[in-house]
């Protein structure tokens, strides 16, 4: 990003372009966004579940944990369940919105934790180099040669289950991809024309790494991990749909699949809704990130 | 390239030894003592310090972990606190099951990944591009436990075409090749085959859709080639390509078939895993993981040399 930025306008540019060059890189990207109606939509959706997650006890519609033995597994619209009720008679719809608390937190915050540790050592081991790059990046080596859903069961398997082990598990396992891509651009930062000039200032190694390596480097670390939270959405919910996760009566999408997975002979369209939200949840990560990708992009 | 395919043989030796001390370390990462899920909770302190030094477990942790990979080099995995017999022969016949899944996954994958992303690329921009490239984006992001129960949904439960459970009517964990068989394959592999189906479908239209615009196929059609003769030379350079992506999906569909293997109860290494874990079986887990993540590193060796024989210059 750095080199298009500092390459300028070219000779042959359209004047519309020209014009959007100079309004300066993020209001372009801003104006890019605005033109990708399914980036759009799907940032949409993804506050709608958000925010409906933040505010359940004022969005849902009922009691998350009051059971019913007569109401049990309704079809949706039935009476006020728009959609339905589970094998206890809970609602459908309240219980989706609250298990969003759960499975989003599960999902995001793994990213963050790896975003914040994996960035942090990738970029360590770019611009340092030498043996501590070796020592670094020899080490998520290691943890790269599992396959992901395996390490991330491996470690929540043994850890134990619950919230906080999922986290740390799925943070264990979007570490090394992260480290790997902070190092890859580091590298390719630290070695550009520019950090050398700043080299040359009386600018301390300290200055040189916050201000000219980080402002560069953070975009492409940024994306990449906003991809992973589709992947991380779909293993944290696989690690609660085997029962690794929270533990009834809470719950989110991938322990309601579970439960409800046995009722698929009564009420099939019931058991197949927590899996949708997951499904939608993560989609509208994946394409936000390559809507995000393409508009930030400014070689495309 | 024999330099080459040693120095990445010599690579893989230390991540193998990473792997095992990852491995051998899960039993400690865990809450309570090692012993603790064999031992009753009101043993005496006498008791478990003999079960400690019967287990080596009073040795300092490298020592242990000596003794642990010294026993592993001659193919032993300890005994499974579950059943009390070796790891390894519970392992054996799972990971066969499992492989079947995973092999089976990988060719669907590769056969309609391959056709979704040269139809894509053949026609980058055009409507068949667009259908194809949103089905590999729904491909990736598909929870692969949803879509198996919802196939079971569909065609055990609607249908009524197709069985839901197991391996065999009769509940058998062995794998005969019989039309049974099958028919119990077919849901569990199309529920895995998605993600490589999408992953390839990504990779092979970016390459064909790069390839097409390099000049050497404006040359070849200025020379009055057929397009079903371009096709091959297309087909030709992006082979090498989709052949890794396919070896590197093979490892994480072995390792990752947990979950499928959970809706169907396939009897093959996933449930295994499952059992292991909520046993609190760590031998068990520990071999299971073990194996898997070897697998894995030895795939990924097999793909870089079989890649770097079909194109030289990755050998450098």
């Amino acid at each position: 990003m750095a080199t298009t930025m500092a390459a300028g306008p070219v000779p042959t540019v359209e004047p519309a372009e020209f014009v959007a060059e100079r309004r300066g890189y993020w209001s372009m990207v801003f104006t890019r966004l605005r033109r990708d109606p399914v980036t759009i939509v799907c940032l949409l959706i993804i506050l709608t579940i958000i925010l409906a997650a933040i505010f359940a006890p004022w969005v849902a519609p009922h009691d998350p944990y009051k059971t019913s033995m007569l109401k049990r597994l309704k079809p949706p619209g039935t009476d006020d369940f728009l959609l339905g009720t589970d094998e206890l008679g809970r609602d459908m719809l309240t219980r989706l919105i609250y298990g969003g608390r759960v499975s989003l937190f599960t999902a995001i915050a793994p990213v963050v934790m790896a975003l914040l540790l994996g960035g942090s050592l990738g970029v360590i081991a770019g611009f340092v180099g030498g043996k501590v790059n070796m020592a670094i990046m020899r080490t998520m080596d290691v943890f790269y040669a599992f396959p992901s859903v395996l390490l991330a069961i491996a470690i929540s398997g043994a850890l134990g289950t619950g919230i906080v082990n999922a986290v740390i598990a799925l943070t264990l396992v979007f570490m090394p991809p992260i480290c790997r891509v902070a190092e890859t651009v580091t590298t390719q930062v630290r070695n550009l024309d520019f950090v050398a000039a700043a080299r040359a200032t009386p600018a301390g190694t300290m200055r040189i790494l916050l201000v000219h390596v980080l402002g560069n480097v953070l975009g492409p670390i940024l994306i990449y991990a906003s991809s992973l939270i589709s992947v991380s959405i779909i293993i944290a919910s696989g690690l609660s749909f085997l029962g690794l996760g929270v533990s009834p009566p809470e719950a989110d999408w991938g322990l309601m699949l579970n439960t409800l997975r046995q009722s698929i002979y009564v009420a099939p369209l019931n058991a197949a809704l927590p899996g949708v939200m997951i499904f939608i949840t993560g989609m509208c990560f994946n394409l936000m990130s390559d809507g995000l990708r393409t508009a930030m992009d400014m070689k495309l | 390239m024999l330099f080459y395919i040693l120095r990445r043989i010599l690579y893989a030796i230390p991540i193998s030894i990473g792997v095992s001390v990852v491995c051998f370390s899960l039993v400690y990462i865990g809450p309570g003592d090692p012993l603790s899920a064999i031992l009753p909770a009101e043993a005496s302190q006498e008791i478990v310090d003999r079960m400690k030094r019967e287990y080596g477990l009073d040795k300092p942790l490298p020592v242990q972990y000596l003794v642990w990979l010294g026993k592993l080099l001659t193919g032993d995995l300890g005994i499974s606190i579950q059943t009390g017999r070796p790891v390894i022969a519970e392992l054996g016949p799972a990971l066969v099951n499992s492989v079947i899944l995973a092999v089976g996954a990988a060719l669907v994958g590769f056969g309609l990944g391959s056709l979704f992303g040269g139809i894509a690329g053949y026609n980058q921009g055009r409507p068949a591009d667009r259908f194809f490239t949103a089905f590999a984006i729904t491909g990736v992001s598909v929870p692969h436990y949803w879509l198996a129960i919802v196939l079971v949904i569909i065609f055990s439960v609607e249908l009524g075409w197709l069985p839901s459970l197991g391996m065999t009517g009769s509940g058998g964990t062995e794998f005969t090749f019989s039309a049974e068989n099958f028919r119990h394959m077919v849901l569990p592999v199309i529920a895995l085959s998605v993600i490589p189906i999408g992953i390839l479908a990504r990779t092979v239209r970016g390459a064909v859709s790069e390839l097409l615009a390099m000049e050497f196929v404006e040359a070849l059609r200025s020379k009055g080639l057929s397009e079903a003769k371009i096709l091959r030379h297309v087909t030709k350079n992006v082979a090498p390509q989709a052949l890794a992506v396919v070896g590197l999906q093979l490892g994480s569909l072995l390792g990752g078939s947990i979950l499928v293997e959970t809706v169907f109860a396939w009897p093959g290494t996933g449930l295994l895993l499952n059992n292991a874990i909520f046993a609190r079986d760590i031998p068990m887990l520990q071999g299971t993981i073990l194996v898997l993540a070897l697998i894995f590193v030895s795939l990924n060796l097999i793909v870089d040399v079989i890649q770097a024989s079909l194109d030289p210059r990755i050998a450098r």
